[in-house]
């Protein structure tokens, strides 16, 4: 499925992600913790195709195509997701025509003719009420004015309705209150399957209560310095990430 | 006057002004080059005008010579040569094309983009056409149907013959000769347009469009329009065609005048998009316009302009509130690209007692271009309890464009509420992004967003212009931002 090789990032002079190796199979979901500035989110836009980020070295592939080498719409349409830290508003496009237009970018990517009007509310129907979304919500603007919790339910309403290979959840579980991360994480239980991948970035094992992963790897300077299964999560809120620092950032703490 | 349409209607079915050659005729039928008292008297000459019309151009001329070209507005444009320029030629026949192999192949492509049937690209490009039977009948039933109702629409010029009372008395009542340098020179000079006369009472209930007049020669470089809605009629007229238009003349000034007479409504819906001149903006039509209304007695004017074209644009289409109850509306989106540069807003003018007024301005500059939006709400002594509302906004593009706004506001009376918001925003990279990531394509991306931020005045366009004109914005922003 997706196979990251050697992967190396910058953004202006700040080197930042340095030689990234993770391989993530059909049906897993792969959690990415790490302390604050360690390189997820920066991860999360490089997969995506976020351009303000250079890659300098290595290599992504996803099915045997090769990500790096694609447009960002492009890696959409190959069925790449990525949910929003920090959702964007779009004042005056309604979530549903701006799902109208992700949707059928897609269909026509893969050759299809544009959905049909009825399939598109039937699917739109199914998909909000996964999350909780109600009617009204979907016919506002892109975002704009939702609350946190919403703006994040969006998100995965938007997964829902994409149905991609690789769903990428960058730090979903931020700002929701508990009801809201039980929503959210119901939307995202009910969208495992085996043909579907996972890369789920948090900071806390909280939101791994509820979504549970079947490995974790801890991120540090760039590199994944550690990997194990959903245990691993459990350690860290015990310990802290210091212990897993490389030693060139211990000597800072001394 | 039915009849004489639909005679002129079944002449352009069966194409014989082509077959007797009106081009032969313009050469000498073109005037030469210059403005002059003689120039006046042989346009109204040739246009077999009454004596009180040839008195009100030669008024107006005299006028215009002793003005001076403004240039208060925020452009920068080399001046036309007043006297390098015909002031008449015959309607002219466009040179026809065999085929749209023969026309600008960049020009097809945007109009294939705006989703322009290959009948309608050989009609607006100037490929000889065979009408289709349809759109001819329904042009005749749209005349027949207008007429039981009393409706007039037709050339000024005709009118001038038809209903030369009606044209009288409203004439320059709200553009007066004297209004401005364009204005007077129009006054002056002016060569067709369109009339529209509502009848009291009457829900017209079409849109009158420019369209319909397919028997009509071209838009001229001094175009005239002038719209009387009597007593609580309503009508809604649509203006201009989002297909690119090229002219071979430089500069374009015209008139509108509306007149809203007691409860009467007039809609006024404009997409302009003549040719903005190649990159460096070289070519480009300059586009000098006064368009103002005049309402009575708890009337209505609403303006919707969608202004994408013109190298330079200097338009402000305004109310005269004048009375009490009256209500004034201006919705516009510009875009400027390239070097276009468009100097446009409106001017409210609250004379009536309890007079409201809405303005809302999106102004879209990319490229190199300038963009100002220039308003002016005035609240006179006597408008007790008036209220006016403005948002002007602005997105940029690029780093290298500019957005100006210039509002003014003069309120004599202290009862009077004024309420102004502006904003200025650049089109977020992120929200390109958050398309993009959603599978959106960047220009597609662009069109959306730019799209939604204009939403609130193309909602106000009628359907069948809303989506064409949305189109048009992303057309006219493709490629602009790097």
């Amino acid at each position: 499925m997706l196979k990251i090789n050697n992967l190396c990032a910058k953004v202006g002079d700040k080197d930042i992600l340095k030689g990234l190796n993770l391989e993530v199979k059909p049906g897993e979901l792969h959690a990415i913790m790490g302390p604050n500035g360690s390189g997820k989110s920066t991860l999360a836009a490089v997969l995506a195709g976020r351009d303000s980020f250079e890659v300098t070295d290595g290599s992504v592939d996803l099915d045997g195509i090769d990500l790096l080498d694609l447009e960002a719409s492009d890696r959409a349409r190959e069925g790449v997701f990525l949910a929003f830290q920090y959702p964007i508003e779009i004042p005056g496009v309604s979530n549903l025509n701006f799902m109208k237009a992700a949707l059928n970018g897609k269909r026509s990517h893969q050759g299809l003719e544009p959905i049909k009007a009825k399939d598109f509310l039937a699917k739109v129907k199914e998909c909000s009420s996964l999350v909780e979304l109600d009617g009204q919500l979907r016919d506002r603007s892109v975002n704009e004015g939702f609350s946190g919790g919403e703006k994040k339910r969006n998100e995965i309403f938007q997964m829902a309705m994409l149905e991609p290979k690789l769903a990428i959840l960058d730090e979903t579980d931020s700002g929701l209150d508990i009801d809201a991360l039980r929503v959210v994480s119901k939307g995202v239980n009910a969208m495992r399957s085996s043909e579907r991948s996972f890369i789920v970035i948090t900071h806390y094992q909280r939101l791994l209560e509820h979504i549970v992963p079947d490995f974790v790897h801890v991120l540090s300077n760039g590199k994944i310095v550690k990997s194990g299964g959903k245990e691993l999560a459990l350690e860290l809120e015990e310990k802290g990430y210091d212990w897993l620092k490389e030693p060139s950032h211990d000597t800072s703490n001394a | 006057m039915e009849r004489i349409d639909e005679d002129k209607l079944i002449d352009e079915v069966t194409g014989k002004s082509y077959e007797y050659g009106f081009t032969t005729d313009i050469e000498s039928e073109t005037l030469p080059p210059g403005l002059n008292e003689g120039v006046v008297r042989t346009i109204s000459a040739k246009k077999n005008e009454p004596e009180w019309l040839l008195n009100w151009r030669l008024e107006a001329f005299k006028v215009w010579s002793e003005m001076k070209e403004p240039d208060w507005a925020h452009v920068e444009y080399e001046k036309p040569d007043f006297q390098a320029i015909s002031y008449y030629s015959a309607p002219k026949q466009k040179k026809e094309l065999a085929s749209l192999d023969e026309v600008d192949p960049k020009l097809l492509k945007t109009m294939e983009k705006l989703g322009i049937s290959i009948e309608e690209q050989k009609r607006l490009s100037g490929v000889a056409v065979d009408f289709v039977m349809d759109s001819v009948s329904v042009a005749t039933s749209f005349k027949e149907k207008l007429g039981e109702l009393g409706v007039i629409f037709c050339s000024l010029g005709e009118a001038i013959q038809e209903h030369p009372e009606l044209v009288r008395k409203h004439l320059g009542t709200v553009v007066p000769q004297r209004d401005n340098y364009y204005a007077a020179l129009n006054s002056a000079v002016f060569t067709d347009g369109s009339f529209c006369y509502i009848p009291k009472g009457v829900r017209c209930p079409m849109e009158l469009s420019t369209y319909f007049r397919i028997n009509q020669a071209g838009t001229g470089q001094f175009e005239r329009t002038l719209i009387v809605a009597d007593e609580g009629s309503y009508v809604s007229y649509l203006e201009g065609c989002t297909a690119p238009q090229r002219d071979e003349n430089q500069l374009h000034a015209a008139v509108v005048e509306i007149i809203s007479h007691d409860e009467a409504e007039v809609r006024y819906s404009t997409v302009q998009n003549w040719y903005p001149g190649d990159q460096d903006g070289k070519g480009g039509v300059f586009n000098f316009v006064t368009k103002r209304g005049l309402c009575h007695r708890a009337s209505k004017i609403s303006w919707t302009q969608v202004e994408t074209g013109s190298a330079v644009t200097w338009k402000y289409p305004s109310c005269i509130l004048k009375g009490d109850d009256s209500i004034g509306e201006f919705f516009s989106v510009a875009v400027t690209n390239n070097k276009q540069q468009a100097d446009t807003g409106t001017k409210m003018i609250h004379i009536g007692k309890r007079t409201r007024s809405t303005i809302i301005s999106k102004g879209i500059s990319s490229g190199h271009s300038q963009n100002s939006y220039r308003g002016l709400v005035q609240i006179h002594p006597g408008a007790e309890n008036s209220r006016n509302f403005s948002v002007c906004d602005s997105l940029l593009m690029t780093d290298t464009c500019g957005a100006h706004t210039f509002p003014y506001i003069e309120a004599k009376n202290p009862t009077a509420q004024i309420e102004h918001e502006a904003t200025t925003s650049k089109i977020g990279d992120d929200q390109i992004f958050y398309c993009q990531q959603r599978g959106i394509e960047e220009e597609e991306a662009i069109g959306l967003i730019v799209k939604g931020y204009a939403k609130d005045v193309l909602n106000k366009l009628p359907m069948e212009f809303a989506v064409e004109a949305q189109k048009l914005l992303t057309i006219s922003l493709e490629g602009s931002v790097g």
